[in-house]
């Protein structure tokens, strides 16, 4: 083993590159937090840069918050995050439970049909997938409800997901159902009452991934809405680009207000973030 | 349980019915839409055979693209592959605070790709930041986006720094699994640090290795809201991808089948480098000794 001394030093070096690391990380986004609180008389390009604002102002968030529909664009990415995160799960458990806990005819073929969905890239299915939102009537064009549904339902089943809970699923003991069938419980009532509450860990991985990828999504929201009051805040975050011809100040102020839920709930959830990942990757 | 022979459609139904809709329909249309043109006349489709597949080869806008995807890929998912192991090691130990430092370090990957391409669009302006540090030790001014022999490369580097900490995440996971039998062996057979790790985490790593490549090649092949945020594809096309091409021709000139038709190839690709990289592991893994052997050949 080493002597004491040459250890400390060595805890000391990985704490620094710890630092180093974490300073890379979160970083730019504590730049970004500082532009958006410098005033109009403050010179952001100043060099040296100046880490902290001279006089902190909220001015820049007033502007974005009047000039822009925030509020809008926030309860839109909520409310279809809401609904891709339901239906995901919902969806995910209902196939997942023949697929683990049945026998049928034709079980694997039905398996390797939903897997080999994961093989299509969305980019090759969008454009059809604009085309029959259109024909059934769920764009922007058609009001807010039916842009939200239209939005979140192509997203709302997924053979990830699919195959994530059946990994659940097949893991759980045979007597779980026997006891309750001899309990009198019919097909789904085992499934509701005694497998759900099992995996409820997987379950919230699951939520959990889908809500980030489905708040950040901006591809497809971009193609099928046209009306700002209607966009998600990926989308809308774009139009700050547009909207403020490359004032900065405002950018950054624009770009805060749309990161802090996200970062307030990545911090209070943060433990299930990092290990659900952790978890999860085992088990894929 | 006794099983009616329906019960497990009727729970397959509404999921299959949904994947119907909105995957196997759609993708049998695009295939469709790939045969036909659209030029003449956006609501009159003609039926033209192979003849977008052709057009395609001899565009050469699109023959960029596909270079620049592949410099993409080269560049990503090699430093994807190795630099989070490197991470993942560093985050694996029992330091007081390790877990702040991993939430920290996890932070961009949960933080939009909309949101990280402006932070890092401001980072990157000529004035910027990180032109200010570069400067400090002495590197002169780089026009990171608007240098078009620079601009791909800048692009590259804001995905690996969105991307590595998830990758980290798959290696540490594996870390925590690694058998502790081993690393007490190579101690006592008075192996270095370094010597561990090279015998005993990256053999074990090897297969995490493996998916990992696959999903960073899947995810830069698809690469677009970085650049549709940072770029738009400028300048002069330097940044130019596939998708970004495929996005373009759709949405912007309504040429709807060149666009299917990249996608295809976009697929096709997809497609052919999941199974080279899948059979190349099963190759690796049959071939390769187990770490102990290794170890004890090492030390």
């Amino acid at each position: 083993m080493a002597a004491a001394g040459s250890s400390t030093t060595k805890i000391t070096l990985h704490y620094a590159v710890l630092v180093l690391l974490a300073l890379i990380a979160v970083g730019p986004f504590c730049w970004l937090v500082s532009t958006a609180f410098k005033s109009g008389s403050e010179n952001i390009f100043a060099y040296p840069p100046r880490f902290l604002p001279a006089q902190p102002t909220f001015d820049n968030f007033v502007q974005v918050w009047q000039k822009l529909p925030m509020l809008n664009y926030f309860i839109n990415s909520v409310v279809v995050t809401f609904l891709t995160v339901s239906m995901n799960l919902v969806f995910s458990v209902l196939a997942a439970y023949p697929l683990a806990r049945m026998q049928f005819k034709g079980q694997k073929a039905v398996f390797m049909v939903i897997l080999s969905t994961m093989m299509i890239p969305f980019q090759v299915i969008m454009i059809p997938l604009y085309l029959i939102m259109l024909k059934a009537g769920l764009t922007d064009l058609s009001g807010k409800t039916a842009s939200w549904i239209g939005l979140a339902i192509p997203f709302g089943v997924s053979a990830f997901g699919i195959f994530f809970v059946r990994q659940a699923l097949v893991l759980l003991p045979k007597e779980l159902e026997e006891s309750a069938v001899m309990d009198g419980c019919n097909s789904f009532q085992v499934l509701w009452h005694v497998f759900v509450p099992l995996i409820t860990p997987t379950l919230a991985t699951l939520a959990l991934f889908t809500f980030m990828s489905s708040w950040g999504e901006f591809l497809w929201p971009s193609i099928i809405l046209s009306e700002p009051g209607n966009f998600t805040l990926p989308v809308g975050l774009v139009q700050l680009q547009g909207a403020f011809s490359a004032n900065w100040r405002l950018i950054a102020a624009g770009t805060v207000m749309a990161m802090l839920p996200i970062v307030v709930f990545f911090i209070i959830l943060q433990r299930y973030f990092v290990s659900g990942q952790l978890s999860g990757s085992v088990k894929g | 349980m006794k099983l009616r022979a329906y019960l497990p459609y009727v729970y397959l139904a509404a999921p299959l019915a949904m994947l119907a809709c909105f995957f196997f329909a759609p993708f049998v249309w695009a295939c469709w839409i790939s045969l036909l043109d659209y030029n003449q006349d956006l609501y009159n489709p003609r039926f033209v055979g192979l003849a977008n597949y052709n057009r395609l080869l001899h565009t050469p806008a699109f023959w960029q693209a596909l270079q620049n995807t592949f410099v993409f890929l080269l560049g990503v998912v090699p430093a994807m592959v190795t630099l989070p192991i490197a991470l993942a090691v560093l985050l694996n130990g029992q330091l007081r605070g390790i877990s702040l430092f991993r939430a920290l370090i996890y932070l961009p990957v949960v933080i939009s790709m909309v949101v990280v391409g402006l932070t890092w669009k401001w980072l990157l302006d000529s004035n910027g930041l990180v032109n200010y540090l570069l400067s400090l030790v002495g590197i002169a001014k780089v026009n990171w986006l608007v240098n078009p022999d620079v601009a791909l490369f800048a692009l590259m580097i804001v995905s690996i720094w969105k991307g590595m900490a998830y990758y980290m995440m798959m290696y540490l996971a594996h870390l925590q699994n690694a058998e502790k039998e081993l690393y007490e062996a190579a101690e006592i057979d008075g192996a270095s640090t370094w010597q561990k790790h090279w015998h005993v985490t990256l053999p074990h790593l090897r297969p995490t290795m493996v998916m990992v490549a696959i999903i960073s090649t899947i995810g830069s092949l698809k690469v677009f809201v970085e650049i549709y945020v940072m770029t738009r594809g400028g300048p002069v096309g330097a940044t130019k991808t596939l998708v970004y091409y495929i996005y373009e021709r759709a949405f912007e000139r309504l040429d709807l089948g060149i666009a299917s038709a990249a996608g295809i190839v976009l697929m096709i690709i997809l497609i052919v480098l999941s199974l080279i990289q899948l059979k190349f592991s099963g190759e690796e893994s049959s071939t390769t000794p187990k770490p102990t052997r290794n170890l004890k050949a090492g030390v």
